[in-house]
């Protein structure tokens, strides 16, 4: 097990008054903190090595493009991808997600599907339509039940030979559900669908192993695991990526430019465009060391029982409902209570110094199924603790007294 | 009474309050007594779309006056409503255009009318004041 005040004192942060309290930062699933390891690493690379990299001849060039690159492998070894150049940098989840939908352009045509889940971010559906729009395939929802759980058998009986791409989130960022995606890319393979997988609200909890999932393409944001925000990665299968257009021209991507031609470079500079967020893909691989220092065991189990604990607590709470009760869940808790707006609960826990997300988390399709305006969403890390909830249980209390 | 006056009415009323509970409590308290729009206007068209809570407002001028009538799903919201009613409502629209809301600050409700909050206020304010511009053409 962690101590968790050890861990504590990494995250500088932690330890800053919000409205004259003690900070309780529960908004961990829209970013996650920085611990000063990775500050120093940010502060480090503005200090002694901010150089362009991939280009200059210069010691400084090359010290930057030699941590820039160090920071790919571990990427790629944390996400076990078989070659490094399947590691993409973007600045983003959405840009992964954007790169994706942009190459399938040019290889879809009228009347083939796109398959997403109801489970889905705006940024997770707003590209297929923009791409459905441009070739005429059609978009279909994988439809999910009370719990929030994806009900499978709709999306076997959604799937056909027509079905070209499946794209799911491996943990819905509105309600924690964690999707059975090795589940579906199986199905999805077998009528030679290709799948992608959205990890930002999974990276966190947990270490996908893209070979062992045989994922096609998987895309996530540093700043969800204690990293920077403007940087991410999308993995994807070497074959595919070869196969994907490039998404933007520019600097980086090229081999040989002429007036007549341009080739493009080999992977993965072909989808890297333009001078990178150098300091942000140096930053990124400081967080993975980070997350792996305190262990994915160790911030699973810690986390687990604040869901637990948390879960229990709240719901102590009379007329207090949680949305998302799917057995398989990341520590979020997603609740209301009765006959009160999210966003009043959100301003009074705010003056209590307790950080919540309140709104419909960019998944109105979701709030719309339950037929509610937003959530008062917390969501905790593994640096939270058990006084914090019960700080957030006060405060929800103390929200409740004043609004009712 | 001038928009100024009320204002300013405001301001002393909050002044009396010692810390943000009471503060939050009286507009709480102002959201629950706020006269709800009839619901014939609590229409599609009326909606100010924020993205935490939604507000409805609806305009009426008569003896060259213009009277607000306005509602939001969240109570906090409805809380800033009444006030902003307060002070713009029943006034000529020449005020109600030269009006501006830094008496938000003095009563420490800033954050409520920040252009992120996303909670349709600032959307509000600016409905009112085109409200008054398109009644102050009418009359002029």
């Amino acid at each position: 097990m962690i101590n968790v005040e050890t861990i504590r004192k990494d995250f500088p942060i932690l330890s800053r008054l919000v409205n004259g309290k003690p900070l309780v930062y529960f908004d961990n699933a829209a970013t996650s903190q920085t611990p000063q390891q990775v500050i120093d690493v940010i502060v480090d690379y503005y200090a002694n090595y901010n150089a362009n990299i991939h280009r200059g001849v210069h010691t400084l060039s090359q010290e930057a493009t030699d941590l820039y690159e160090a920071s790919r492998q571990k990427i790629k070894a944390h996400f076990n991808a078989k070659h490094a150049h399947e590691i993409i940098f973007t600045s983003g989840t959405t840009h992964g997600i954007n790169l994706v939908a942009n190459g399938f352009s040019s290889l879809l045509k009228k009347g083939d599907q796109i398959m997403v889940s109801a489970l889905e971010h705006h940024s997770n559906i707003v590209p297929w339509q923009m791409l459905c729009e441009r070739t005429g395939a059609i978009l279909k929802v994988i439809p999910m039940n009370d719990a929030g759980e994806l009900i499978l058998s709709e999306f076997d009986a959604l799937l056909s030979k027509n079905t070209k791409l499946v794209f799911v989130n491996h943990v819905s960022n509105a309600l924690g559900t964690i999707n059975p995606i090795e589940y579906i890319i199986e199905k999805a393979h077998d009528v030679k669908a290709a799948v992608l997988i959205d990890g930002a609200q999974s990276t966190p909890h947990l270490v996908p192993d893209v070979q062992a999932l045989d994922v096609d393409f998987y895309v996530t944001s540093a700043h969800k695991i204690c990293g920077p925000t403007g940087v991410g990665m999308l993995y994807g299968k070497e074959e595919w990526l070869k196969k994907l257009p490039p998404y933007q021209g520019g600097g980086e991507m090229i081999a040989e430019v002429t007036f007549e031609k341009t080739t493009y470079a080999d992977l993965p500079h072909k989808f890297e465009a333009g001078t990178p967020n150098i300091c942000g893909g140096i930053a990124f691989g400081a967080a993975i060391d980070y997350m792996n220092s305190v262990g994915f065991d160790n911030i699973a189990a810690n986390e687990n029982e604040l869901l637990e604990y948390g879960t229990k607590k709240l719901l102590e709470i009379e007329g207090l409902k949680i949305y998302g009760t799917a057995k398989d869940k990341t520590s979020v808790i997603s609740f209301n209570l009765e006959g009160i707006h999210p966003y009043d609960v959100g301003t009074i826990l705010d003056k209590l110094g307790i950080a919540v997300r309140t709104g419909h988390h960019c998944a109105q399709p979701i709030m719309d199924f339950y037929k509610i305006p937003g959530t008062i969403r917390a969501s905790f890390a593994f640096y939270n603790t058990k006084a914090e909830i019960d700080a957030l249980v006060e405060g929800v209390k103390k929200a409740k007294m004043m609004l009712s | 009474m001038s928009i100024e006056d009320i204002q300013n009415e405001i301001i002393d009323e909050f002044s009396m309050f010692e810390d943000w509970e009471e503060r939050y409590q009286y507009m709480i308290d102002l959201g629950k007594d706020l006269p709800l729009i009839n619901d014939q206007y609590k229409t599609d068209s009326n909606i100010i779309k924020g993205c935490q809570s939604k507000v409805w407002v609806h305009a009426e001028m008569a003896d060259d006056k213009v009277a607000f009538t306005a509602d939001s799903d969240a109570i906090i919201t409805k809380g800033i409503i009444a006030i902003l009613i307060r002070v713009f409502s029943n006034q000529h629209p020449k005020d109600i255009i030269n009006a501006d809301t830094d008496f938000i600050d003095k009563i420490g409700l800033k954050e409520h009318l920040s252009p992120t909050r996303a909670n349709g206020l600032v959307s509000m304010v600016k409905q009112l004041k085109m409200y008054a511009i398109a009644y102050q053409t009418q009359l002029s």
